[in-house]
């Protein structure tokens, strides 16, 4: 962190970050900042720089200009992309946990409970699916009862049904416990319906707004394709067309042309 | 030091016993993070960098031990900051630091003729051999590694399994992992007198691993490796004593025969339940 800011304001706010890696630019010229009990959602493609950002809101790299400011005194709870744990070391989900640090003795209970995972608490982590995995990563992180929540890319290794429910978990905890929450994600028709604000990046920033005004922005057509914007275009217009099941369109009322 | 330690410590095998046993106690715990950070080869770069450690020892006329740990702490930094530069993959540097530095530390010592030098007891171990200074060196430098282990335990785990996410909780990560290195490079420099520089990582990996399939925590992993260590110790001595047999491979032969008779087991047992 470069500077802490005054209580009241955002709890992380990067203004004009640049991060490099030696010589090559990871992310430029973003702003961005989380406040109390909004959802903003980091989307972008594969190497955008996502999770560059992320660290630099976190205080791990330090950004080459621009500032990265903390609210004075605020927790910040961190769930991090592909955590896989070696198999040579044993570890239940309990001593996971136990791995945040010192933290009140109720709170874990509080927390299992919120995640649904107090059925796997003394289970190795080895042996938990992905979906668990991805709450007990979430438990951890709310056992610091952070006033800002990173996740960075928390639904990935979940099958779908599962993912919607994660995203709806991460919007009843924010409801709940006021925090921010600042998640990295790649597309954004999942998280569009938990999330106030949308920042897109690619290397700079694309576009930012809700995630209607996104959707509809040029910048964003043309970093995600025609498809995908066609897909989340779905969710603007009504349907006049289905996809068969090879991609082709098929009218509504135009089945019988197959046949005909 | 009363007269009856003192003819105590006089019988060779009494200090051999208590030689190997020291070491174990703390190979145990450490060899267990070698294992989970996946640093056996970095283990081996470090002992097989000792050799150099015995030349500037016998150059300079200082205690040998304190020349190998000099060298051992030199390259652990060393490699520490190769590996955060990109460039080379750090399996790449490792294999060539660890065949490099024990082919200079050969070559160094060459050039020692006229000292009177017993290689073979620097590559392999003179467990018999070892002197009442060996003994304190391995219990003081092993009370030290074992009592910064135990004070770091936590944060050394958290940032093994997750380095950034210990970061963001608050863990000094790169000090823990310096401490981490420095202690490795003092149980290399206190246990090549027992197992040798060829050895020392086999020491550290063996009794770790083998305590991996009976281990549902890590500390409980870290005590059997402890526990199987002196088994192997014991074991390998008694061989040693029996067969005339060199004391420090025949420690690690009998470590490699409890993993493989163990590890057999347990595949026998998983085959068994699994129908």
């Amino acid at each position: 962190m470069d500077q802490v800011s005054r209580a009241g304001g955002p709890i992380v706010e990067l203004s004009g970050v640049e991060v490099r890696a030696g010589n090559r630019v990871l992310v430029t010229g973003i702003d961005l900042s989380v406040s109390d009990g909004e959802i903003v959602a980091l989307i972008g493609p594969n190497g955008a720089g996502k999770t560059t950002l992320i660290r630099a809101a976190l205080g791990l790299v330090r950004p080459s200009t621009g500032t990265s400011r903390k609210r004075r005194g605020a927790r910040i709870g961190y769930m991090p992309q592909r955590l896989n744990i070696d198999r040579n070391m044993p570890l239940t989900v309990r001593r996971f946990l136990g791995l945040a640090g010192r933290f009140e003795p109720g709170a874990r209970t509080q927390v299992l409970e919120e995640t649904g995972i107090a059925r796997i608490i003394d289970s190795p982590v080895h042996d938990i699916s992905g979906g668990e995995w991805q709450r007990t990563l979430l438990a951890r992180a709310l056992l610091r009862e952070p006033d800002l929540l990173v996740l960075d890319e928390p639904a990935q290794a979940v099958d779908l049904t599962g993912q919607a429910e994660l995203y709806r978990l991460i919007g009843e905890i924010r409801d709940r416990r006021g925090c921010g929450v600042l998640m990295v994600s790649h597309d954004l028709h999942l998280v569009m319906s938990s999330t106030d604000q949308v920042v897109c990046i690619n290397t700079h920033l694309c576009c930012a707004g809700t995630p209607d005004t996104v959707s509809r922005d040029p910048s964003y057509v043309a970093l995600f394709g025609e498809s995908v914007a066609e897909t989340m275009a779905l969710y603007h217009h009504n349907h006049d067309h289905a996809h068969g099941v090879d991609g082709s369109i098929v009218h509504e009322h135009g089945h019988d042309q197959h046949h005909g | 030091m009363n007269t009856d330690t003192i003819s105590i410590m006089d019988d060779f095998l009494v200090r051999a016993v208590l030689a190997g046993a020291g070491v174990a106690a703390v190979t145990g715990p450490l060899g267990s993070f070698v294992v989970w950070r996946r640093m056996s080869f970095f283990g081996d770069t470090l002992a097989h960098s000792a050799l150099l450690g015995v030349a500037l020892g016998l150059l300079l006329g200082i205690d040998l031990t304190v020349g190998v740990l000099a060298v051992a702490v030199v390259a652990a930094i060393l490699l520490l900051g190769i590996e955060r530069r990109t460039g080379l993959a750090m399996d790449t540097v490792l294999g060539i630091l660890s065949h490099g530095t024990l082919a200079l530390g050969l070559v160094a010592v060459a050039f020692l003729e006229r000292v009177r030098f017993d290689l073979m007891g620097f590559l392999f171990g003179d467990i018999f051999a070892v002197t009442a200074t060996d003994i304190a060196w391995i219990y003081g430098g092993g009370a030290l590694v074992l009592a910064l282990i135990a004070y770091l335990w936590r944060p050394l785990l958290s940032a093994t399994v997750h380095a950034d996410l210990a970061r963001a909780e608050g863990v000094p990560v790169d000090r823990v992992n310096l401490v981490f290195l420095l202690c490795l490079a003092l149980v290399v420099a206190t246990a090549m007198k027992v197992v040798g520089i060829l050895l020392v990582a086999a020491m550290l990996i063996i009794p770790a691993a083998t305590a991996r399939p009976y281990s549902r925590t890590p500390e409980r992993m870290a005590v059997f490796a402890v526990i199987i260590g002196w088994l192997s110790v014991a074991g390998g001595l008694g061989l040693s004593f029996a067969a005339d047999t060199p004391g420090g491979p025949s420690i690690i032969s009998f470590g490699l025969l409890l993993f493989a008779l163990t590890t057999g087991l347990m595949t026998l047992r998983q085959r068994r339940s699994d129908g």
